[in-house]
């Protein structure tokens, strides 16, 4: 459904996408992570026909974002990071202006409307000013605008951010109900977890490249070798990180929530050296658990290495 | 999409006639008609309430109303045009108008004329007062015609440009900024260069007037209203530079090429995507 294929955007000497390639097949739900800068918007806004690519090409059901440009906004609904709504409008007059937009007729979006209010639970909203929806509920709106002309493609510029915790459960379960309605959806965000939940696929993203690919657990396979242990300690934690930094395979040790953290990166054998190590020195160990890692730690990994780099 | 449909003009309509701006708007507008009208009668019978009013201090009257709604056609038009665009950007909601199916042409022109509309509709709300004139006569209704005929060229053109500087511009107060530069430029520079001009060639003493005097008059707003009013004025003037164009036809011509290029320019740039 949708195909990269070496996609480079540059603003004079920066390089704000570098030879970005991807594939991703009909009804998937992909989540693209990556930190502030890193080329999501970038490549979003490419996908969504508003920026050129300096090189490279995006094919959206085989549309040329480049060279058919009109034919892929038909098949795309995109929503940006930061959008405005117009003062003045009702919530239906807004949607029915879209539909206009994208050439639906008057007697289908009469139809349309009140059944895209229902999906994004906005009915009771139709006739209120859209300049003063909560953001939440603005959100929403924004969602079923992209759905007004039925697009196999949505690409969602982080959907959740700014929302709070209620308002980011019922985004994410409108998603659900798109997800199963076949749409190929684009999400980037930074909150992570929820991404993970969601997406069938995860690429990140930095430094304008494509570092990662796959799904979440491929993703974190990459990671294998590498774990996050807490250690809990009776005496003072200053000393016990110190004796962890003096240990071999142990890297970015550090204290949080009442706890030592640190990477390790030796085999099992070693780890049961090191908990033999650490139960005969001083520091009095209550605990000595490995962290089950999330996706923000596979990100947080993954771009560091890429920093590095 | 229907190709004479278009959602921009109707949803600008709708948000331009909802605002509370567009109302105070047209009451200024025609508060500041009547006080002419009222005063000018005033005037006319030295604030005695009675007296004579004739036909040539009628037409005097209408010439002098056509003159303030000239001024007014020139300074809200760029108010009205120059954000129609920047302020879509400025309020975060262009790029989602961009990546609807509409033609960058259909955004352009739903803009244009949505703003157009509303300076029509002060005209027309306006005629009621105008219409003053054929009670004391000394007015056609030809010139009437031709005279609405050159607001609505002018306010083609200046609101043209008011949205080609909003499509190039970023920010809407430089936008505007610009948008009134131009005007002043149309209506007080070329009057300004005309008079440099005349009182060069004056001072010459050349017989024949250059042609760049009538070039600076063909494109001045105050001029074509001056030539559709008082003919023997324009007659004067292409005796004098030995040419025989029709003024207001030039700026006719200049007005809508003006328009053209504009729309053009701001149908190309909208989507610029570099």
């Amino acid at each position: 459904m949708i195909e990269i294929k070496g996609l480079t955007k540059q603003y004079g000497q920066f390089k704000a996408l570098d030879h970005l390639n991807l594939t991703l097949d009909a009804g998937v739900v992909f989540g693209f992570v990556g930190a502030n800068g890193a080329g999501k918007s970038t490549t979003f806004s490419i996908l969504a026909t508003l920026l050129a690519p300096t090189s490279g090409d995006a094919l959206i059901d085989g549309k040329s974002v480049v060279r058919e440009p009109k034919e892929v906004r038909q098949l795309i609904g995109y929503m940006p990071d930061f959008f405005g709504v117009y003062d003045q409008l009702k919530a239906e007059e807004y949607l029915d202006f879209y539909g206009a937009s994208y050439g639906i007729p008057a007697a289908e979006r009469k139809k349309l409307i009140p059944e895209l209010l229902e999906l994004v639970n906005l009915t009771h909203k139709r006739d209120a000013y859209v300049d003063l929806l909560s953001r939440g509920m603005k959100q929403r709106l924004c969602l079923a605008r992209c759905l007004i002309h039925d697009p196999k493609v949505l690409i969602l510029d982080e959907p959740a951010s700014g929302l709070d915790p209620r308002a980011r459960v019922e985004m994410r379960d409108i998603l659900r109900k798109l997800k199963e309605l076949g749409k190929t959806i684009l999400i980037s965000s930074h909150i992570l977890p929820e991404l993970a939940e969601m997406c069938d696929e995860i690429g990140v993203i930095d430094g304008g490249k494509l570092i990662a690919h796959g799904n979440v657990a491929t993703i974190q396979a990459q990671l294998q070798g590498e774990k996050h242990i807490t250690v809990k300690v009776r005496a003072d934690l200053a000393s016990a990180r110190t004796f962890f930094e003096q240990q071999p395979h142990v890297v970015d040790v550090h204290i949080e929530r009442e706890a030592v953290h640190f990477m390790f990166k030796g085999n099992d054998e070693e780890q049961r050296a090191l908990m033999i190590a650490a139960l005969q020195s001083d520091i009095n160990v209550y605990s000595f658990s490995e962290d089950e890692k999330d996706l923000e730690d596979v990100f947080m990994a993954i771009t560091k290495g890429a920093d590095a780099r | 999409m229907s190709k004479w449909s278009n959602p921009v003009l109707i949803k600008e309509l709708k948000l331009r006639f909802r605002s509370f701006k567009s109302i105070s708007g047209l009451l200024f507008y025609l508060a500041a008609l009547f006080v002419s009208v009222v005063g000018f009668l005033m005037l006319a019978t030295e604030f005695t309430g009675k007296g004579f009013f004739r036909p040539d201090e009628s037409f005097m009257m209408f010439a002098m109303l056509s003159g303030l709604q000239m001024v007014l056609v020139l300074f809200m038009t760029p108010g009205l045009t120059a954000g129609a665009i920047s302020t879509e950007r400025e309020k975060q909601t262009l790029n989602m108008l961009l990546t609807t199916t509409q033609s960058s042409f259909q955004i352009i022109s739903g803009k244009l004329l949505a703003s157009i509309a509303f300076l029509v509709l002060l005209m027309l709300a306006g005629l009621p007062l105008y219409s003053l004139v054929f009670l004391f006569g000394g007015v056609s209704p030809a010139q009437i015609v031709s005279v609405f005929m050159a607001y609505l060229i002018t306010m083609l053109a200046v609101g043209s440009l008011g949205i080609m500087f909003s499509t190039l511009i970023r920010r809407t107060i430089v936008a505007m900024i610009t948008t009134y530069g131009v005007m002043i430029f149309l209506s007080g520079f070329t009057a300004f260069f005309f008079f440099i001009t005349t009182s060069f060639t004056q001072s010459m003493n050349t017989p024949v007037l250059e042609p760049l005097a009538y070039i600076w008059a063909a494109i001045n707003p105050a001029m074509v209203i001056v030539s559709l009013l008082a003919p023997e004025i324009e007659q004067e003037l292409l005796d004098a530079t030995n040419i025989s164009i029709s003024l207001p036809l030039v700026y006719f011509i200049v007005y809508g090429c003006i328009s053209i290029i504009a729309l053009w320019i701001a149908t190309k740039r909208l989507r610029a995507t570099k």
